[in-house]
């Protein structure tokens, strides 16, 4: 099966990753251990794309899977107050995040960390910023059933889509045999996230050997990222993460990953290596929201971060000039590609039938809907709480 | 009777001792040394940090949790596989050291 098969969407960019990829050049080490001495062309051999996206062996891709995790993404009546979608806060149009230092959940509730993009996440480990799931399986479930997040009462969850027919349908084309579970629903998701894949930017370009495709800064600043900066020591690779955890030493009191190791010095403060991929569109950044553009995060950088036993052992204190500060920021910003526009999804249909809207918005409520006061049904139909009788 | 019974236990972890086999398994380049593994239930795997940075091993597999903490460079951790399955084990620093076992 080939990627253009695999990817509903975005088939185009794909194929034009696959023909980018020079053959031979997929196995690139680690960047932590490279020789001191490699020259500009050793290090471009670091940054092929990737010809395949990988999907797991127990969640293999299917068009019917991607095409009802793509509605389901975008589908508000996934959380407990039928408003928010997972798209609410991991927004296509930010690039996949919401453009805020951190979220807001159900009610408003301000969220304790940043959101990240869910874009190259087929490429991934470990998710969230402390790497607490090891799944995008285990993950989708996640913010669901979080009060904070969208608040859905995941027994409900089931008979709220059983009661759109259109979703009772596309489940069974897409596992048939099974229909609607809550096991289903995140590999629905999971499976239409891996094919958010980032499109190919000006950088993929001039790695494949078109030399005009960046300019002479963005050069200078690949060199940088690679030597004197030191970045390429977390964010290696071509999609510039190396999906590890590492203290950069930012001023907040969130321990991140130190949550999940209690034991582990280096893992206290802690948080997931972030992809560089269309990191322009996505300020502020950092997992707490802190640093407003990508000159701050430069300065942070350069500054070598706050001193402490966990801050790790890849951060100094740069001296980079402003010329190079600059070259750094021109490299970033050949990172964004040319991402293939994701469709909002057409979603299926609320029931029309007689107290179908009360089945869906209480399921509880609409079996016995005939006996529901006038009062509670104008309560329900605002989304507020109301209790019969 | 009593002896005969006894006899036969002891044969009987004698031999079940000598088909559990240690495996060594080296954590150099931020990768282990094997992708896949296959080992017989009951066998030992000694994971040995050859790097110069702290990693750790870890698997949530489930039925098969465990995890044995940081691992120092330069030290080793063993950890005794006693159910059949499918293990997959991990770093819990580099979650892209990755190996899968299977226990038959
Ligand atoms: C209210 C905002 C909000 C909503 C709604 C939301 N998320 Fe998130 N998402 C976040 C935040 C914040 C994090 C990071 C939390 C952390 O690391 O502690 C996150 C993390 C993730 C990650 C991990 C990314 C990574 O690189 O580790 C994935 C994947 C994800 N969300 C997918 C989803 C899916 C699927 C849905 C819908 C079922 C969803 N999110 C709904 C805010 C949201
Ligand atoms: C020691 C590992 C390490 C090094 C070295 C490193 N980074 Fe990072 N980078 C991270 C981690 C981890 C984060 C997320 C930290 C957090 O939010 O707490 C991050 C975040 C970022 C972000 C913000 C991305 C986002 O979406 O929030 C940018 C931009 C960035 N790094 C660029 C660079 C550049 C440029 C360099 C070299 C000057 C560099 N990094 C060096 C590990 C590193
Ligand atoms: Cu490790």
């Amino acid at each position: 099966m080939t990627v253009a098969d695999r990817i509903t969407r975005g088939a185009a960019a794909l194929t034009v990753a696959i023909l980018l990829n020079a053959p031979g050049a997929a196995s690139a080490t680690t960047a932590g251990e490279k020789a001191v001495e490699m020259s500009r062309q050793d290090w471009k051999a670091e940054y092929v794309r990737p010809s395949e996206v990988p999907f797991p062996e127990e969640n293999p891709y299917t068009r019917d899977k991607a095409d009802l995790g793509h509605k389901l993404f975008f589908d508000p009546r996934l959380s407990g107050a039928n408003y928010i979608s997972c798209a609410t806060c991991h927004n296509p149009s930010f690039s996949w995040g919401d453009g805020l230092p951190t979220g807001f959940g159900h009610k408003m509730t301000p969220l304790g960390r940043r959101t990240p993009t869910i874009l190259n996440t087929a490429f991934g480990e470990l998710m969230m910023w402390d790497g607490r799931f090891d799944s995008l399986e285990q993950q989708a479930l996640g913010p669901m059933a979080a009060a904070a997040e969208m608040n859905q009462q995941m027994e409900s969850i089931v008979e709220e889509l059983k009661a759109v027919p259109g979703y009772v349908s596309l489940f069974n084309l897409a596992f048939p045999g099974e229909g609607i579970t809550v096991p289903n629903i995140a590999k629905a998701i999971a499976t239409f996230e891996r094919t958010v894949v980032s499109g190919v930017a000006p950088f993929d370009l001039w790695i494949a050997g078109d030399e005009t495709a960046i300019g002479d800064a963005a050069k200078r600043g690949f060199d940088l990222f690679n030597n004197k900066a030191n970045c390429v020591a977390c964010h290696s690779g071509w999609n510039l993460t190396d999906d590890s955890f590492h203290d950069i030493g930012l001023s907040d009191d969130d321990i991140g990953r130190g949550a999940v190791l209690k034991t582990i010095v280096k893992m206290q403060h802690a948080f997931k290596t972030p992809t560089l991929r269309n990191v322009v569109s996505r300020a502020p950044y950092m997992h707490d929201g802190s640093l407003a553009t990508l000159a701050d995060v430069i300065d942070h950088y350069d500054g070598g971060g706050k001193q402490r036993p966990s801050l790790s052992d890849d951060m100094h204190a740069l001296k980079l000039t402003a010329d190079e500060k600059a070259d750094l920021i021109a490299f970033m910003r050949t990172l964004d590609g040319n991402d293939p526009v994701v469709a909002v999804p057409v979603l299926p249909a609320n029931d029309q039938s007689p107290n179908a809207w009360l089945r869906r918005v209480s399921p509880a409520a609409g079996s016995g809907g005939g006996e529901v006061s006038p009062e509670c049904r104008v309560a329900r139909l605002h989304l507020r709480p109301c209790t019969p009788e | 009777m009593k002896f005969a019974l006894a006899t036969l236990l002891a044969a009987g972890f004698m031999a079940s001792g000598a088909l559990a086999a240690e495996h060594t398994v080296s954590q150099e380049r931020k990768k282990f040394s094997e992708r896949k593994m296959t080992i017989a239930v009951g066998d030992t795997v000694n994971f040995v940090n050859n790097d110069k940075i702290t990693h750790n091993v870890y698997s949530s597999s489930s039925g098969h949790k465990f995890d044995m903490g940081a691992q120092a460079p330069g030290t080793a951790a063993k950890h005794t596989f006693s159910k059949p399955g499918k293990v997959k084990v991990r770093c819990a620093i580099h979650p892209k050291m990755k190996i899968t076992l299977k226990v038959e």
